[in-house]
């Protein structure tokens, strides 16, 4: 068929008439032809054949003339045309959106996970049924830290997982691992961190006197890492030199508070309420008076995934977001603390997971606050968190040099697969992919990052 | 005389285990309510911040705990939940593979090594600098390079145990006593019966001794590769409880990987007490 071979080469045929091979008038001359039968058969994988499809349909629709497409293709050679038409044409997308809805390809995946309720979507989705209701037998398996859920996806030991929203950015540009095509389809929790502080600490209430703390993130490309830095850089402490904040895996947090060897973190939960129910920490603030809304655990798939299943990718990413639609409704978040609360998930008292989810829960300080936002669910990926993500990269030293800020969010979070999915699920996408949104009352919209990072007074020094 | 000696060191090793347990009951006890709290409040806390219950926990919860255990060890209640008995299952298969596979290697080569003096001059610096390095070291880079998880976890155990093996193979077989050897030579015994009829028995209880420590190294090492790479296995029990800040179940698996490497290690004894020669 010729339309599934390459429509970049100036020398073939894209209009109907010829014969399969595409080097005859038609069939019969190509029949006639002895060293047609000796063509082996062209192996192509299916999405290869959808790219060629879509890039021939594209190529017909902008050069209804043959000649003048040769006359295009010739003058400037197929690579520099294939790269123009990317540009202002998603290929990518529009093959995957071609290719949906066929047969899928794997039937039996592994996501990783990390026990931490900002998995909450990826896991209720086993026990709650959400992943066999697309025909899925998705094992969810417990993993034992960041960099490990790294590798092994990578690897390939897990079809896709949980990660941190802004670890898919940090592996496709490379930074802290080899660069490798991420994406982030979906944004698994918004909000559900808190600063935990030590009971010893219970007056020291105002940033301004926490000169010389040691405080715990979970990694150091995480929301919690950029969110505990923006919050104390606002404060006027300077993250790098005032105190000293170091990556610990969340159950040491409450361990090393308990032993008085930190002073606090930002942490996700469970670890921030555990401490309460333990009787070592309070809540300080929730993350969701630094950035309310603020977007935390991603759901996150290789490139590869996405491009070599994307049936498999489209029913798997359609139960996640189905399941954070459920988790959204806060009439469900009790059934839900009791679906994650066993061994095999959580594993955390029922009671714990309860207070975290249903928002009314003790600050360990003896008052019980009731925010049912405290953590939410909304899986949209918003280019606009991506770029103030890497602002905040830039602006702690982890990146160097010219982002590409725009090219790199549009490339991971995959908004427009996420909006499709989502309408597809019943549910209303936004109809733009970034948004504004404001930081302890700085607003940013995205559009200009540069100018951003330079209102900040307290930065590392580049 | 021996018959008295075992009774009384039975029962010294009683009282001992006896002021341990009684001690640790006394360290652990709760203290009672520590702060007013109102009751919907309390409903949201745990036993240590209402009742003052120590955060270590005292043999009793242990005890208990560990009943519930043995009742029953082997139930699966999918990938991330399963009983002790399988968990421990996995991580005695691991270590048998990655063992044995130390076996193969590290047994002829410590026969080469021990019959050639220029080959032991040779290798000697490699073993020296491989000998010390940590299984925890070892494991980013065999996750980086092999690409899965449960095959580094067999390589770390295949690294770190064949080292002893190798040296005390080594130095067995060059032990030989030369008299036996120059026998062997005048009867005009072959090299490769030579080594299976002369070097091989000689060098027998070295050699074990060898898979002795060995055996320890790969079970201590089991633990910490799967703590680090997760899945199953003892190691990953512990650190999921961990996780779960269960430090009860955290001293069962700490009290189940003493016996076990206790068992283990017992039963390379009895091999190498088979082989023993009296000379």
């Amino acid at each position: 068929m010729s339309t599934f071979d390459n429509p970049f080469d100036p020398n073939r045929r894209l209009t109907a008439g010829g014969c399969s091979c595409g080097r005859h008038v038609n069939e019969a001359e190509h029949a006639a032809d002895p060293s047609s039968a000796l063509q082996p058969t062209m192996l192509e994988s299916d999405d290869k054949k959808f790219e060629g499809v879509v890039a021939s349909a594209v190529m017909r629709a902008m050069f209804p003339q043959d000649a003048s497409r040769r006359a295009f293709l010739k003058s400037v050679g197929a690579a520099t045309a294939l790269a123009a038409i990317s540009q202002f044409f998603p290929l990518q997308t529009a093959t995957e959106a071609f290719a949906s809805g066929g047969p899928l390809e794997k039937k039996d995946l592994k996501v990783g996970f990390i026990p931490i309720t900002c998995a909450t979507p990826i896991i209720m989705a086993a026990p709650m049924g959400f992943y066999s209701k697309y025909s899925l037998n998705v094992e969810v398996i417990k993993t034992a830290g960041w960099a490990v859920i790294r590798d092994k996806t990578i690897n390939k030991e897990y079809d896709a997982a949980h990660m941190l929203s802004p670890m898919p950015l940090a592996i496709t540009m490379g930074v802290g691992s080899n660069p490798i095509p991420y994406t982030m389809p979906a944004v698994e929790n918004i909000n559900g961190q808190a600063i935990t502080l030590a009971m010893k600490h219970k007056d020291k209430r105002n940033p301004k006197d926490w000169k010389g703390f040691k405080f715990a993130v979970p990694f150091d490309y995480s929301m919690h890492n950029y969110l505990l830095r923006y919050y104390l850089a606002e404060h006027g402490l300077d993250p790098d030199v005032d105190v000293q904040i170091r990556a610990v895996p969340p159950p040491e947090m409450v361990a090393n508070l308990r032993a008085d060897n930190i002073d606090g973190y930002l942490a996700p939960d469970p670890m921030n309420q555990r401490a309460v129910y333990d009787g070592v920490g309070f809540i300080h603030i929730l993350t969701k008076e630094i950035w309310d809304g603020h977007p935390c655990c991603a759901f996150a798939a290789s490139k590869e995934f996405v491009t070599t299943m994307p049936n498999t990718y489209g029913a798997l990413l359609k139960s996640i977001i189905e399941a954070t639609a459920y988790a959204h409704k806060p009439e469900n978040r009790k059934e839900i603390a009791a679906a994650i609360a066993p061994a095999n998930y959580l594993n955390q008292p029922a009671i714990v997971l309860e207070q975290i989810l249903t928002g009314t829960y003790a600050d360990g300080l003896g008052n019980i606050i009731k925010q049912p936002n405290r953590i939410d669910f909304d899986p949209f990926p918003w280019q606009s968190f991506a770029v103030w993500i890497m602002t905040q990269m830039k602006r702690w030293g982890q990146v160097k040099g010219d982002v590409d800020y725009k090219a790199i969010a549009e490339q991971v979070y995959l908004a427009t697969d996420t909006a499709k999915l989502m309408k597809e699920a019943g549910l209303t996408p936004p109809t733009t992919t970034s948004r504004s949104f404001s930081v302890m009352g700085k607003s940013f919209d995205g559009s200009n990052p540069e100018e951003y990072l330079a209102s900040f007074k307290i930065k590392k020094a580049s | 005389m021996t018959k008295s000696l075992r009774i009384r060191a039975a029962v010294v090793s009683l009282v001992i285990f006896a002021a341990f347990i009684g001690a640790w009951h006394l360290a652990t006890r709760g203290t009672g309510a520590v702060a007013q709290m109102s009751p919907e409040y309390a409903a949201l806390m745990g036993a240590t911040a209402t009742q003052g219950k120590s955060a270590m926990p005292g043999p009793l919860d242990v005890g208990a705990k560990l009943w519930e255990h043995i009742q029953r060890p082997f139930y699966d209640n999918g990938p991330n939940d399963k009983g002790l008995g399988i968990q421990l299952g996995y991580s005695i298969a691991r270590v048998a593979i990655g063992y044995l596979i130390a076996v193969a290697v590290a047994i002829p080569l410590g026969f080469l090594i021990g019959m050639s003096p220029l080959m032991n001059k040779a290798l000697d610096p490699f073993i020296q600098v491989l000998k010390p390095i940590s299984p925890l070291a070892w494991m980013p880079l065999a996750l980086y390079t092999i690409k899965d998880s449960s095959l580094s976890a067999i390589f770390v155990i295949f690294i770190c145990s064949v080292w002893p093996m190798l040296l005390n193979t080594a130095f067995g077989v060059a032990s030989v006593r030369k008299e036996w050897i120059n026998v062997a030579r005048t009867l005009e015994v072959g090299n490769v019966r030579r080594a299976f009829t002369v070097i091989l028995p000689a060098a027998a209880p070295t050699i074990l001794t060898g898979m002795r420590i060995s055996i320890g190294i790969a079970w201590l090492v089991i633990v910490a590769a799967e703590m680090l790479v997760g899945g199953t296995g003892i190691g990953y029990f512990v650190w999921n409880e961990w996780n779960n800040l269960s430090i009860v179940n955290v001293i069962i698996a700490i009290l189940l990987i003493g016996v076990v490497g206790m068992l283990l290690d017992q039963i390379l004894a009895r091999f190498t007490r088979m082989v023993t020669f009296p000379e």
